[in-house]
């Protein structure tokens, strides 16, 4: 054997180098100030969104400013707009009173579980407004204070609170587990409100709301754009199908006004989830009729306050009215569907100038829905399958390996569970669960909710869609999926971003697109690709190439 | 800091007894005043903080959704988890507050992996929060014998199933020995979780010793240090029937006993052990998720500043026109 | 016993100590739910730590394939990208194992005899450390690359909506690559 050199004793290790200014040890979180870090935050909203839906605090601002430009007396009109929402909502005293920090929901989030951020775990992202709270309107927190778990508002306590606001998606995973039914995104949807207050918003959800104010969707479409976006999906149709499919906008007297998220519009997954929609209304001979006036079913006003999105979806109603049509249908959209099931017979009703919704081909009554007169696209279409009222060739769908996201939204604020998966399962021949823990109600958020789904918080979004990534992973390798179908607009405008990063060779797919392409209509030509124009299995290298 | 603080307080509390009844003399301040001035602050104050909660009304039916809705009648609705009539909404209320069921949820479902022991710490909470309060239910129920003459029918029922094992003088009672153990697993766990004693105040550890205190002298003065239980119910018929006496030589250790209870009661509500009231008041709970089929009702509902159809139309008429979209006006 | 065999023989415990040394990178608050919820789906980021490492270990010992372990530092680093770690911290993880296994063989009393295969074994991990520095810039140019495409996107949707582009019909890219990211 060779001669040993002997390792030196005390050699320094790579541990110290890992360790190299991470987070304080054991430090209370209270005297953990916030660091605004990049990647992490959306930009500040402009002074013109703003202006556009009279905010309070318009002005050009940017939030790595140490200067965040608030109104002098920000403080008062911060406390006062707490003492007004205790006044108003229920939910907000009890939230505020009855947390026992029990812990059930600290490892609940897909903030936290991607992250580790502590104060991503709800307890934790709601205590930073309970303390103030406590501060302000207990008897305890005024006389004990730090104690009694109350602080002091202060510049750094306001962006903290901004920080962490605009980092939840309000997906309610942890409401679920809580032994109170405390809802965390409840009280963020507060917290944003009395940040609204102080014309605190982000741009990526401040901009769509004045967009939508004005011409009616948040992408700013304009009438003869929406048109002619239309008819190019008309176009691409009767190319793929052989059918020239009507559509109409704003026609008077039609049976049912269509809604559905913008994004659908613009962006490449929802179009093709629009074309789907087109496809089924035209083969049924559907009485629909599309409204550039209101041509957003998604609501970023939600976001914002509840005031904001009252004034936005009142366009719905006041359109049906003005059309004279009996009911209304909603495409697929998440935080679109929470509004509409949850909120809108409280904001506009009685709802007297509808009829109750019954579906003119099946005869149909939905009952759920006899109040407030909005139909499910997929309680609409499910409908229809089990009366086998459409014909379907599933086949033309086994290029796709399919799973199905539930979306937070339509999950904890509907439970919207078994729609989908029915339609599904008589569309596609390959469809597969993801882990029970993590479908359904349990189902993780795609991080990008709530209006932050922006690029410049790239790495927020990356870590909250860990998750839901992971789940996606596992089915991929476990039975190959290579689909990832969803009624959500922004699972399937973020999603894809998600997915190419962590489980690369994964599409997202509204249901509807699925359905398009195993819709089989009257007078169609043999179909040898998919309302992509990718090509069937089977029917490669076909004449069509 | 908070948990020392909040062991001393207790600590503190014990020895103001102990010296007002030993050195002082104090039995009437402790024995008849302080409780009745506990009690009455106990009913004020959680009656004023329920109406409190209660004035604020519930502008919004936004139920937290747990199972599949109510839709087309060939799709099973669950009832409970997704309730949409009253009678599913007490279910779902019932399990909640007799069972814990949202607490439980942490253990359902999971694919377990390596030994199961390890991760078990969320189906543990469940159970030792389920233990806590209804052996603390157990026992306050089978203390009505100190409180009512004729004893109630069921309290000697109680007593009996309570001390099913037959063991030891005076009998020992399952429901002891679970409390204990259930506090002081929910108070390690609090100490011992980082995230969980990340999170904690001094409002956590507080209770938790109060009551461990209470638990313990409790058993002590059951087990241990006896005391003159004849003096003890005459003293607490006394306060019932608004009759207060203070017999002599019941014991400093009832006096403890009776101190720490007061205290609780004290400071019952104003501190977050009102959950016991709030999670009947829980709007994510209590409501059916029926809210497209009936109309809920706000009361501060107001009329909005909206953005209508003409104003629409008067700016974006002529690409209406151009794209051969139907308008209202052709000016 | 070669090193390698008295290293396999030590697995489980080597691997334990690697994975809590990593563990000590996070957040203090955070360790304990990374360390102790099992659950595979509740907890990404731990599970796929504690069996990322467990693999890259026998693959070490069996000698170095980048083919085999690039895949494998892959979703461990794919991970560490997107968290609260610059460049050096967020691989230095991978230098943990030098400092795992020399205290494994002190204790052992074992170190001498076998340095000369150690310090074999040694460059093999620093192998890796470079190979993780690879991965680790090929997950941050995707995360640029996916935001520059999602502006991308945005800005070309919006200018043909407007009609302000012309676009040649033949290829229609908006409609027939679903995934853009790929397509490039």
């Amino acid at each position: 054997m060779a001669v040993q050199p002997k390792v030196p004793k005390g050699i320094s290790y790579p541990d110290e180098l890992s360790k190299v200014d991470y987070k304080p040890p054991e430090k209370a979180w209270m005297d953990t100030p916030v660091v605004l870090k990049p990647n992490m935050f959306c930009w500040g909203n402009k002074e013109k969104s703003l202006k556009a839906v009279d905010f309070p605090n318009a002005r050009a601002w940017s939030v790595a400013d140490e200067d965040w430009k608030l109104p002098e007396n920000w403080k008062e009109i911060f406390l006062e707009g707490i003492r007004e929402r205790l006044d108003k909502y229920r939910t907000f005293r009890l939230f505020m009173d009855i947390c026992v920090r029990c812990g059930a929901c600290a490892d609940k989030c897909h903030f936290f579980i991607g992250g580790g951020d502590p104060k991503n775990m709800p307890v934790l992202r709601a205590e930073l407004l309970r303390s103030v709270y406590r501060k302000y309107f207990t008897g305890s927190g005024k006389a004990l204070g730090k104690l009694a778990g109350a602080r002091e508002l202060n510049i750094g306590v306001l962006k903290e609170l901004w920080y962490y606001a605009y980092q939840c998606t309000e997906c309610r995973r942890c409401s679920l587990f809580c032994p109170y039914g405390i809802d965390t995104a409840e009280v963020t949807i507060i917290a944003r409100e009395l940040l609204n207050l102080l014309g605190l918003n982000i741009e990526w959800i401040a901009g769509p709301v004045a967009n939508c104010w004005r011409t009616g969707n948040h992408m700013g479409l304009l009438p003869h754009t929406l048109r002619d976006t239309v008819e190019m999906f008309k176009a691409d149709l009767e190319t793929i199908t052989g059918v020239k499919v009507d559509y109409s906008f704003n026609r008077k007297g039609a049976e049912i006004l269509f809604v559905n998220p913008s994004g659908e519009y613009f962006d490449p997954n929802g179009n093709i989830t629009f074309m789907g929609y087109m496809l089924l209304f035209h083969e049924l001979g559907l009485d629909v009729t599309l409204s550039t006036y209101c041509s957003e079913g998604g609501n970023f006003g939600f976001f914002t306050s509840n005031e904001m999105a009252k004034r936005l979806h009142s366009k719905v109603y006041a359109e049906a009215k003005r059309l004279k049509v009996k009911w209304i249908l909603g495409g697929e959209c998440g935080h679109m569907w929470r509004v509409w099931h949850q909120y809108h017979n409280t904001w506009f009703g009685p709802v007297d100038f509808l009829e109750e919704p019954v579906s003119p081909i099946t005869g149909t009554k939905f009952e759920n829905a006899k109040s407030n007169k909005v139909v499910h696209i997929c309680e609409f279409t499910s409908d229809l399958i089990k009366h086998g009222k459409i014909k379907l060739d599933p086949s033309r769908n086994d290029n796709y390996i399919v799973t199905l996201h539930d979306s937070c939204n339509v999950s904890r604020g509907m439970g919207f569970f078994e729609e989908p998966r029915y339609i599904i399962k008589n569309v596609c021949n390959n469809f597969y669960e993801m882990p029970p823990n993590t479908i359904r109600e349990n189902t993780f958020c795609c991080g990008s909710g709530s209006g932050v789904n922006a690029s410049e918080n790239m790495e927020l979004r990356l870590r909250g869609a860990l998750p839901r990534a992971n789940a996606l992973k596992y089915v991929r390798e476990k039975f190959g999926v290579n689909t990832l179908a969803n009624i959500c607009q922004i699972d399937r405008a973020a999603l894809q971003t998600l997915a190419d990063y962590w489980v690369p060779g994964v599409a997202i797919r509204g249901v509807h697109e699925l359905v398009g392409n195993a819709l089989i209509m009257r007078g169609e030509k043999e179909r040898t690709t998919d309302l992509r124009g990718e090509p069937l299995l089977g029917k490669e290298g076909g004449e069509n190439v | 800091m908070g948990l020392l603080l909040s062991f001393f307080v207790v600590i503190v509390l014990v020895l103001l007894a102990f010296g007002g009844v030993e050195a002082a003399n104090l039995q009437y301040l402790f024995g008849i005043i302080i409780p009745y001035a506990a009690f009455v602050t106990f009913i004020v104050g959680i009656f004023y903080r329920v109406v409190k909660w209660g004035r604020s009304p519930v502008p919004f039916r936004i139920p937290t959704t747990a199972g599949q809705e109510k839709s087309l009648p060939w799709i099973k609705q669950n009832k409970i988890d997704n309730p949409s009539s009253a009678l599913g909404v007490i279910v779902r209320m019932a399990f909640e507050v007799l069972l814990f069921r949202s607490l439980f949820r942490n253990t359902k479902t999971e694919l377990r992996e390596g030994p199961s022991l390890a991760y078990g710490s969320a189906k543990w909470l469940w159970l030792a929060g389920l233990a806590f309060h209804w052996t603390f239910f157990i026992i306050v129920l089978r203390h009505l014998r100190l409180f009512t003459e004729p004893i109630l029918f069921f309290v000697p029922l109680i007593e009996s199933l309570d001390a099913f094992f037959q063991m030891g003088v005076p009998l020992l009672y399952i429901t002891d020995v679970v409390f204990l153990m259930a506090v002081t697993y929910l108070f390690f766990r609090r100490v011992l979780i980082p995230q969980v004693r990340y999170i904690s105040l001094a409002a956590d550890y507080f209770p938790l010793f109060l009551i461990l205190g209470i638990g313990v002298s409790g058993v002590l003065m059951r087990y241990f240090f006896k005391v003159d239980v004849v003096g003890a119910k005459e003293l607490t018929m006394g306060l019932v029937t608004f009759n207060p006496v203070v017999p002599e030589g019941i014991g400093v250790i009832f006096y403890i006993h009776l101190f720490l209870v007061s205290t609780l009661l004290i400071y019952f509500p104003f501190s977050k052990l009102m959950h016991m009231a709030g999670v009947f008041l829980s709007p994510t709970r209590n409501l059916a998720n029926n809210n497209r089929e009936r109309m809920h009702i706000n009361p501060w509902n107001y009329p909005v500043k909206v953005h209508t159809y003409e104003e629409y139309e008067e700016e974006f008429r002529h690409f209406m026109k151009d794209a051969g979209i139907p308008v209202e006006k052709e000016e | 016993m070669s090193l390698e065999e008295l290293l396999l023989e030590k697995k489980p415990i080597i691997v334990k100590r690697w994975f809590h040394l990593i563990l000590k990178t996070y957040p203090a608050d955070t360790v304990g739910f990374l360390k102790k919820q099992k659950n595979q789906f509740s907890n990404p980021v731990g599970h796929t730590i504690s069996h990322g490492i467990e693999e890259l270990f026998e693959e070490l010992l069996q000698g170095m394939n980048p083919v085999k372990i690039s895949p494998i530092l892959d979703t461990i680093i794919r991970i560490r990208a997107v968290q609260d770690f610059s460049p050096s911290q967020a691989i230095a993880f991978i230098f943990l194992l030098k400092k795992v296994i020399r205290e494994e063989l002190q204790r052992e009393g074992s170190e001498n005899r076998i340095s000369e295969d150690l310090s074999r074994l040694e460059s093999r991990i620093d192998e890796m450390a470079l190979l993780s520095f690879d991965i680790f810039m090929k997950c941050r140019e995707k995360i640029y690359e996916l935001k520059t495409n999602e502006m991308k996107n945005m800005t070309y949707g919006l200018l043909k909506r407007a009609n302000l582009i012309y676009e040649i019909q033949e290829e229609e890219p908006d409609l027939k690559s679903s995934n853009i990211i790929n397509s490039k």
